[in-house]
């Protein structure tokens, strides 16, 4: 077996890749800019926000993607491990992103109508239950479901829960990072049972608040509708997008010369996950719906009513078209998994995917119907979701440069991961 | 003219196995098969085996599934006895889904373990075929056709030069048949 790969090679980002990261950065500038500038503030509000959400998903995914490997104490997915940790270190400034967002959108106001339609003071984000007086009887934003939920669902309260989810995931990502680290200096066993301890405890907070960061910033925009589905779903959306990414960082740093111990056995298991995660999400997507469609109860209809307007419905079924359909056409044989032309397309499709996925979670509930489904997607969600891919691949890259192996080179399972034969 | 039908290689460590069949390879001895007690990586690709198409079956079986249900489905709450459930049409799509999807995995369960069957000549109540009975124990098994490669006594060497424990003349195919 081949085994004169040079583990101390280090990730360079320069040239090109720094070029059109930063160009990218600029569009979303330029679509951020234009957003606001058109008058469309509530529309940029939202889709700061769906970017600002992707975004800490995929890194909280990175993180994920450790604690499990290690708890299972994986050793094909050594390998790889690198790309997952940069997405953890980056977890911390992709929180701040979304926190600024979110406090952004709670605390501007705009003049908009309130949900009995009389135009009042609103904010630019969860306009449904953080307006003023929405819980004081007679003020003319009353709102009766709002004041009952409004013991969870408050300005202060909501602030610390997100502080607490996205401080505690970044915490504990670092401290993986800084085990890994220390591993490639001293070797042993030492750093790897202390990254296993660390792994538990992160998936136990991880799997009791994960559904309410969900509920928390997504859930709660449509805050009189509610689904314990909810949660779950987006937690699948979070796991299939993150293995997309992670994946498709890899297919690019192989392109591009690095990392040439990951071989195509690495990333058909990669796939087999893509492939399976993407048929649990469709599992959760159609749980959610199909219960609430036989039930037909009008309070939790709403919510799919919404989206069946027709300036949503098509973008609702080819929500489901992409992010389940795509995946089980083109994932489903071993040849595809083991195809790095086909996997990589497949990334991408499952990166817009559930880019589409959480676009359709978000806008039915925040900005409402356009004239026509052909304009819900326009100018404003492109740029902005092209900047948010530039600056996550100029912070991922970042990230990575900073380590100074290019694989955990002391891990105890790396041998085995190097031989990972499918 | 033996009467040796095949020409087992006993080995007692995977490795030695491996190097065996390197052997027999560089001697241009062709090998009929290879048993061993536990999988052993690379070595379908060693031995030339083709991939395996239980996945195909599966994916067959699976659109079986699928579609009788389906279709008996439309048949009984469409057309034979459409009812009024919850107001619902009575051609309800998402109502269907479910039991699609148990059906197509039943028949993929059930199909790929038949084909699985079928394909290696096993069944409940059947004898196995076993060349050599320790093959499921602790010995890893070269089995190479007597017919037409000769002389016996080269491959016998080739194989006790390898590493081979043990080797066998065996006048039958399967020794598990009485």
């Amino acid at each position: 077996m081949n085994n004169s790969h040079s583990f101390d090679e280090q990730f360079e980002f320069k040239g090109r890749a720094r070029t059109w990261s930063l160009i990218m950065i600029v569009i979303g500038l330029v679509g951020l800019i234009f957003g606001f500038a058109s008058g469309a503030g509530e529309r940029t509000f939202a889709n700061l926000l769906l970017n600002g959400y992707y975004l800490s998903c995929v890194c909280i995914c990175g993180i994920f993607f450790c604690a499990v490997q290690y708890v299972a104490q994986a050793g094909w997915s050594t390998a790889v491990l690198r790309v997952p940790q940069a997405f953890a270190k980056v977890l911390p400034y992709a929180g701040i992103i979304l926190l600024a967002i979110i406090c952004a959108g709670l605390f501007i106001t705009h003049t908009g109508p309130n949900e009995e339609g009389k135009m009042t003071s609103i904010p630019y984000l969860y306009k449904l239950w953080a307006l003023k007086g929405v819980t004081i009887k007679g003020n003319e934003n009353y709102d009766a479901i709002i004041t009952a939920k409004s013991g969870y669902l408050n300005i202060p309260f909501f602030l610390i829960r997100l502080v607490i989810y996205l401080g505690s995931y970044s915490w504990l990502g670092r401290l993986l990072v800084k085990y890994s680290n220390n591993e490639d200096e001293l070797g042993g066993m030492f750093n790897y049972n202390k990254s296993f301890k660390v792994s538990v405890i992160f998936l136990l907070i991880f799997g009791f608040t994960v559904p309410l960061f969900a509920f928390d910033t997504i859930m709660s925009l449509e805050a009189h509708w509610f689904s314990t589905m909810f949660g779950w779903y987006n937690f699948a959306a979070l796991w299939v997008g993150g293995l997309s990414v992670i994946t498709l960082t890899l297919i690019l740093l192989r392109e591009a010369g690095y990392m040439q111990w990951v071989t195509e056995d690495h990333l058909h298991n990669l796939g087999q996950l893509m492939f399976g995660f993407s048929v649990f999400w469709t599992y959760l997507w159609f749980a959610q719906f199909l219960l609430t469609w036989y039930a037909n109860i009008p309070e939790e209809a709403a919510y799919f009513y919404r989206r069946w307007e027709p300036q949503f419905k098509p973008w609702f079924w080819l929500n489901i078209i992409v992010n389940f359909l795509t995946p089980l056409l083109t994932l489903m044989s071993r040849d595809s998994k083991r195809k790095v032309s086909v996997l990589k397309v497949a990334c991408i499709i499952l990166i817009c995917g559930h880019w589409l996925d959480y676009w359709q979670m978000i806008m039915p509930g925040t900005v409402g119907p356009q004239s026509s489904w052909a304009v819900e997607i326009g100018p404003i969600e492109i740029c902005l979701f092209v900047g948010f891919i530039g600056l996550f691949i100029f912070m991922v890259s970042s990230a990575l440069s900073k380590f100074k192996s290019l694989v955990p080179k002391k891990h105890p399972l790396l041998e085995e991961s190097l031989h990972h034969h499918l | 003219m033996s009467s040796t039908k095949y020409i087992l290689g006993l080995f007692a460590d995977p490795d030695e196995m491996m190097n065996g069949i390197d052997t027999l390879q560089k001697n241009s001895v062709p090998i009929y098969d290879v048993y061993t007690p536990m999988p052993i990586h690379g070595i379908e690709r060693k031995l030339g085996i083709k991939d395996s198409r239980l996945g195909y079956a599966a994916f067959m079986f699976g659109c079986l599934g699928g579609t009788t249900i389906f279709s008996m489905a439309y048949y009984m709450l469409v057309q034979d006895w459409p009812m009024n459930i919850g107001g619902k049409p009575a051609f309800a799509i998402p109502d269907f889904i479910p039991i699609t999807f148990e059906w197509t995995v039943l028949f993929t369960a059930f199909g790929m373990t038949l084909t699985f069957f079928y394909a290696t000549h096993l069944f409940p109540g059947r004898t196995p075929r076993v060349m050599d009975l320790r093959a499921t124990d602790d010995r890893f098994v070269i089995a190479i056709d007597a017919k037409g490669n000769i002389p016996h006594e080269d491959i016998t060497n080739l194989l006790k030069e390898a590493g081979a424990v043990e080797v066998k003349h065996n006048d039958r195919k399967y020794v598990s048949y009485e």
